[in-house]
């Protein structure tokens, strides 16, 4: 009976074919732009947390230097700045760290032939390149080696390079960096604007020892970079953190820091939050023109069942029942729902790679968004067809024989 | 024998505040094999009559025992299941689905029966050559006369073999030719051993048959046999 039921429903369809089309349109579009919302929406969270994750993901930036409330001295002439050692013991007794790498930076004109450039100067140690996901375009990074021996070396970015030697490699050459001659031994790889306009590949790094003493008479460290094993352990690690140097730091109860904990993760769970609404909400828009397509379905199914009165009447006195009516014209407006639906699911998945390709937001093609469209289509045919099927199936034999 | 026996049938419509006896306390049996004509003026009450004969309607009351059975107060599955098993139609207006060929057009009753898609097919096939349509098997209704269409409609009431044939002024749409082509195949098939009735307001067609029962303001008030 069922296959009787597909039959005709497809040859229903076929016998007005624009009609079919028209009433499936508003299931194709519907679909399409669920899908196609929901891909390019979660494309450009994807492309969000790439953007922030190149900053450097699962990152913590503890700096020097309190919160410090209105009016509210911080505790001077108690020496907790934050020391090299700070970095060594939280390296040494927190759980689920990959890096530490503690910093000092400071602008200073650079001078190489007769070129010169501003730059930031970055003190670090050796894997700030890991952390922060630089890669090494040409030469080396400098070793722990070179560190400890306060070496003159540095690693430059590529607009510090282009500035500085417009004419042929770096590597080997050198600059000066507020006067002091240092040896240029790599170059790192592009890694263009940060998610907040700042160019990344304007930047010097030199070993942290030889920028604290050589370069900027230091004893102290502005910041500590930390690198998390993964996202998940960041608001652990940043309590460990906070605990191990206000111990270190001697800071009673009640009292305020004396440094501040940045969090990256905060911002990305903000960005993905404000685009996981924005995808919401475009989907949202989506759904309603599916909904509106449905709406589609019950208003030809109603013209189709008033059209058909005779044909349900003859069928009646052959012998159908209710189930048998019903069946048939629920097939009926499931097919148009199915058909529609699976051709908007293509043509919403190509759609959405198409899109992505052209914005240049990664292509993620929801499998989750994909299914529940196209559940929820055979579900409008089913629940929109629902009514008119009902209207036919309850048609009385004589009346619905007699209807010219 | 007797295949279909009413008993005091009463079928009344409520008109605003008065009702309407289309059928008044009829009483009337038909035996099998028999071929007989329903007469009457327009609105004596036999349209009523076929429609509770052919189960498309139930009796306000009485008994209406079809095979040994009362289905008087059927269910509407039941009443389905018995139109499609037992009663087979033949309308004024053909009523055929113009959307199916004459070999679907056939076999519909037997989707419905739950036969399959092979076994309908060589049935219908059966069905129409028998009733002389052999050579538009795969036809359309509008590709066919009149008279070709009756008989398609025909072979669609034989085809799950029915207790009875009911035919609603079968010939109400045809001309004289076609006619007598019809009547000359309920006659065939009444020689073979089926019951029909067949409704008419032609006299030369009730001559044609073995009993005539005239009806008037839902009584029965002649019942002529011409054995």
């Amino acid at each position: 009976m069922l296959r009787e039921c597909i039959k005709m429903a497809f040859e229903g369809m076929l016998s007005n074919k624009l009609r079919t089309f028209l009433t499936m349109l508003g299931i194709i579009i519907g679909v399409g732009a669920v899908i196609a919302m929901v891909s390019l929406g979660l494309g450009m969270q994807e492309k969000v947390k790439e953007n922030i994750s190149s900053m450097g993901s699962n990152l913590l930036i503890v700096m020097s230097g309190g919160r410090t409330a209105n009016g509210q001295r911080i505790a001077s002439g108690s020496g907790a700045h934050l020391t090299y050692d700070d970095a060594k013991a939280i390296e040494k007794n927190v759980d689920g760290i990959k890096y530490v790498s503690p910093g000092v930076q400071t602008s200073y004109q650079l001078v190489a032939g007769n070129q010169n450039w501003n730059s930031s100067v970055q003190g670090m140690t050796p894997n700030i390149i890991d952390i922060r996901n630089y890669t090494i375009a040409e030469g080396r990074m400098y070793t722990e080696k070179e560190m400890t021996s306060r070496d003159r070396v540095c690693v430059i970015g590529q607009t510090v390079a282009e500035n500085l030697f417009p004419e042929g490699s770096p590597v080997g050459k050198t600059m000066r960096i507020n006067k002091a001659p240092f040896r240029v031994i790599g170059v790192l790889n592009s890694k263009g604007q940060s998610s907040m306009g700042q160019d990344q590949d304007d930047i010097v790094f030199v070993p942290l020892t030889t920028a604290m003493q050589r370069l900027m008479g230091l004893t102290y460290i502005r910041n500590i970079t930390i690198q998390c094993e993964n996202e998940k352990l960041i608001d652990q690690v940043q309590s460990d953190v906070v605990a191990l140097l206000r111990q270190r730091h001697k800071i009673k109860t009640g009292d305020d820091d004396d440094f501040s904990v940045r969090n990256l993760a905060e911002i990305i769970k903000t960005a993905q939050e404000t685009t996981g609404s924005i995808t919401l909400l475009l989907a949202i828009v989506a759904a309603i023109s599916l909904l509106v397509g449905g709406i589609g379905i019950m208003n030809i199914m109603l013209v189709s069942v008033t059209e058909r009165t005779r044909e349900i009447g003859i069928r009646k006195a052959l012998g159908a029942t209710y189930h048998d009516i019903l069946l048939q014209f629920l097939v009926e407006s499931m097919v148009i729902g199915v058909t529609g639906g699976t051709t908007g699911m293509i043509l919403g998945t190509i759609v959405s790679v198409i899109a992505a390709k052209v914005i240049g937001w990664p292509v993620v093609v929801s499998i989750l968004a994909t299914i529940i469209s196209v559940l929820f289509s055979v579900g409008i045919g089913l629940f929109f067809g629902l009514y008119p099927a009902k209207k036919a199936a309850l048609l009385d034999p004589i009346e619905a024989l007699r209807y010219e | 024998m007797n295949v279909i026996e009413l008993k005091d049938i009463v079928k009344s419509y409520a008109m605003g505040d008065s009702t309407v006896m289309a059928l008044n306390h009829l009483t009337v049996s038909f035996e099998k094999g028999k071929f007989t004509s329903i007469v009457g003026p327009s609105g004596s009450g036999k349209s009523t009559l076929m429609n509770v004969l052919g189960c498309l309607d139930r009796p306000t009351s009485g008994q209406y025992i079809l095979e040994g059975k009362d289905i008087a107060q059927y269910s509407d599955d039941e009443l389905a299941h018995t139109r499609n098993a037992r009663i087979g139609f033949v309308f004024q207006s053909f009523n055929l689905l113009s959307k199916l060929t004459a070999v679907e057009n056939v076999a519909l009753p037997l989707v419905y029966a739950g036969v399959g898609l092979k076994e309908r097919t060589e049935r219908a096939e059966q069905a129409l050559k028998d009733v002389g349509l052999g050579a538009r098997l795969y036809h359309k209704p509008n590709e066919m006369s009149g008279g070709q269409r009756q008989r398609v409609a025909i072979a669609r009431a034989l085809i799950n073999d029915p207790a009875i044939i009911m035919a609603d002024e079968p010939t109400g749409n045809l001309d004289t030719k076609s006619t007598l082509e019809i009547i000359d195949i309920f006659e065939k098939l009444n020689k073979m051993g089926k019951t029909v009735i067949m409704v008419t307001h032609e006299p030369e067609l009730a001559d044609m048959t073995q009993r005539i029962i005239t009806i008037r303001d839902g009584q029965l008030i002649k019942d002529e046999r011409r054995d």
